[in-house]
């Protein structure tokens, strides 16, 4: 990995201008403006058949854009005869050859863009694949292979690092460690973009959010204030007193419902912020055991946001 | 986050400063990738001794029917070249080296592998490029072992009755180097076709259909058609590994010796060339 001197050599700032897509007569990316900034975690969030994984492709100089452009450091990436050192990407873990072994794969790749040999040992230690470093990739996990595509995008140590769906196939240990190499690989400076479906994945992993819809930019801008654009903020509270807190609440300007249904001692507040909520308990001495802000606010926001731009929706006729 | 101070970097700094590219890293990479699979060195070994054998096979025949050819077959014994070169081993040849050629793209086109390959090397066409130059020379060692195993066995066997071919007579330094050829001719059509079609069992289809079925709906008893017939790889290795041809006026048209070297260029470089324009135009 790179040591505590990376970040003031990186930098590399993907930026999307007009970016457009069309499939005969199907436009699966339509005129996409944004920018990618390094240091943080962007997310890129949209509903499935957004056209996520095609603006990724058009980014990484796989496929031609029908129009505008897309730049990784200022460069448009086919522009660069070798890749690794600019970007590091991970497009789908399953694109590999099941009949090498980790190591080949990776030695493969180390070598094309002359690469230091230790480099291919370093990012199997990283990823914590030394062990199955000699065993052929097609018996690997969904998870494993994940595992593997990570430490590709690695290899060149480079300053944009982009995944699409990253978290798909990895156990429960394995999320929570791609989320913290995620925000490590952030903080040395680097542009960490992904791409999800799952809102949920964005909440603690991501800064900022570009958000897309049917090949169109819905939102670009930090989760938080993406998530106080959709529903209004929930705060959920717990005491032995509900009848008397939800008569304080709603006093002071509150929606106030049971939480888990009738009989409960849980109560969702809309319409206050918790603050005042504690506050207001405080002043009428109503002993509250739980005060939390309710953050599902983000899956709702993008539920919200999103809706009228969903390609195929469940049980409806297309 | 474990230093968040970290954060910011100014933007547009070059990350690593990179060594130019050099083409030969890129034949490198194919050479691990290929070593790699495991059914790389078992074909590279079998193939050879197939051949071999398929030669070996024939000789033996000659050399037990020997007495009972007439005393003019004896002397002249122009079943050494056609046993040296037996068109069984040799057509086994083409289609395994033309099968090896595509696997070498419609692996990674199968896998997507190919994605990732292009995403570390930008530059497509520098890709398939390393790639035709690898299984050109894989190819051609494998081409000449099989080339010197089939000659070989096959002379020491008919040299017991003294029937041999020496390895000096002119034709049989062109049959060697023909035979020898053949495989890397075959593989680069193999490779330059799984470019283009990208389609793995499409691209094997495609590939045994002009290698060896092709020549068999092109008669070589019309001039035109001739023609067609002996600018195929197949039919011009034929020529190439013979020194007896129909005389003019038999109703046959046989290719020339110039004009099979000819066929065995003109296939590879232009499907290879033609592999190359398609990399960078389509879509990974």
């Amino acid at each position: 990995m790179a040591g505590p001197g990376a970040a003031d050599r990186i930098g590399g700032v993907i930026e999307v201008n007009g970016l457009t897509k069309r499939y005969g007569r199907k436009t699966a990316v339509d005129d996409l403006c944004f920018t990618v900034r390094p240091g943080q975690v962007t997310g890129f969030l949209g509903p499935n058949g957004a056209g996520k994984t095609t603006t990724l492709r058009m980014i990484l100089g796989l496929d031609a854009p029908t129009g505008g452009t897309a730049t990784v450091g200022g460069v448009p990436f086919r522009d660069h005869p070798r890749g690794l050192r600019h970007a590091g990407a991970l497009l789908d873990a399953q694109q590999v050859h099941g009949g090498l072994t980790a190591r080949a794969h990776l030695a493969a790749l180390s070598r094309s863009n002359r690469l230091p040999a230790r480099r291919v040992d370093e990012v199997l230690a990283e990823v914590g694949l030394t062990e199955a470093a000699r065993r052929r990739v097609g018996g690997f996990s969904l998870g494993m292979k994940q595992r593997l595509g990570i430490a590709a995008a690695l290899l060149g140590d480079p300053p944009v690092l982009m995944f699409d769906e990253p978290i798909n196939g990895m156990d429960p240990e394995g999320v929570l460690w791609v989320r913290h190499l995620f925000r490590r690989l952030a903080a040395q400076g680097r542009t960490v973009f992904l791409s999800s479906h799952l809102m949920s994945e964005m909440e603690n992993t991501a800064d900022q959010l570009v958000v897309i819809g049917r090949g169109r930019l819905i939102a670009a801008e930090s989760v938080r204030s993406f998530a106080a654009r959709g529903s209004r903020l929930r705060v959920v509270v717990r005491t032995p007193r509900t009848a008397e807190l939800t008569e304080v609440l709603t006093r002071a300007g509150g929606r106030v419902e049971p939480d888990d249904g009738p009989g409960t001692d849980r109560l969702a507040v809309t319409g206050l912020p918790a603050e005042r909520i504690g506050t207001l308990a405080l002043d009428h001495r109503i002993v509250l055991h739980e005060l939390t802000t309710r953050s599902a606010s983000l899956e709702e926001a993008f539920m919200e946001i999103t809706a009228d731009t969903v390609e195929y929706l469940a049980g409806q006729p297309r | 986050m474990s230093a968040p101070a970290a954060v910011s970097a100014p933007a547009g700094v070059r990350a690593v400063p990179e060594p130019p590219a050099r083409f030969l890293d890129l034949v490198a990479a194919e050479w691990i990738k290929m070593r790699s699979l495991r059914s790389t060195p078992w074909v590279l070994v079998l193939v050879p001794f197939f051949v071999t054998g398929c030669a070996a096979l024939d000789a033996l025949w000659d050399y037990n029917n020997f007495p009972r050819y007439s005393p003019e077959a004896q002397r002249e014994h122009m079943f050494a070249l056609r046993d040296a070169f037996p068109v069984s081993g040799y057509w086994t040849l083409i289609l395994v080296a033309a099968g090896m050629g595509a696997v070498a793209v419609v692996g990674e086109y199968g896998t997507g592998l190919i994605r990732t390959t292009m995403v570390a090397v930008p530059a497509r066409a520098s890709v398939v490029l390393a790639k035709a130059v690898l299984v050109a020379l894989v190819w051609t060692a494998v081409g000449a072992v099989a080339a010197a195993g089939s000659f070989t066995a096959s002379q020491l066997i008919l040299g017991l009755r003294d029937a041999a071919l020496p390895v000096t007579d002119p034709v049989a330094v062109r049959s060697l180097a023909a035979s020898a050829l053949l495989a890397p001719v075959c593989a680069l059509i193999g490779l330059a076709l799984g470019v283009l079609i990208r389609h793995g069992a499409t691209t094997a289809v495609v590939a045994a259909f002009t290698l060896l079925m092709l020549p068999f709906f092109v008669s070589d008893r019309r001039r035109w058609s001739a023609e067609i017939y002996n600018a195929m790889v197949g039919p011009a290795w034929q020529r190439l590994t013979t020194d007896w041809t129909p005389p003019p006026g038999s109703g046959s048209y046989p290719g020339t010796v110039p004009g099979s070297w000819l066929a065995y260029l003109a296939w590879p470089v232009l499907l290879v060339t033609a592999a190359l324009i398609m990399i960078r135009r389509r879509d990974v």
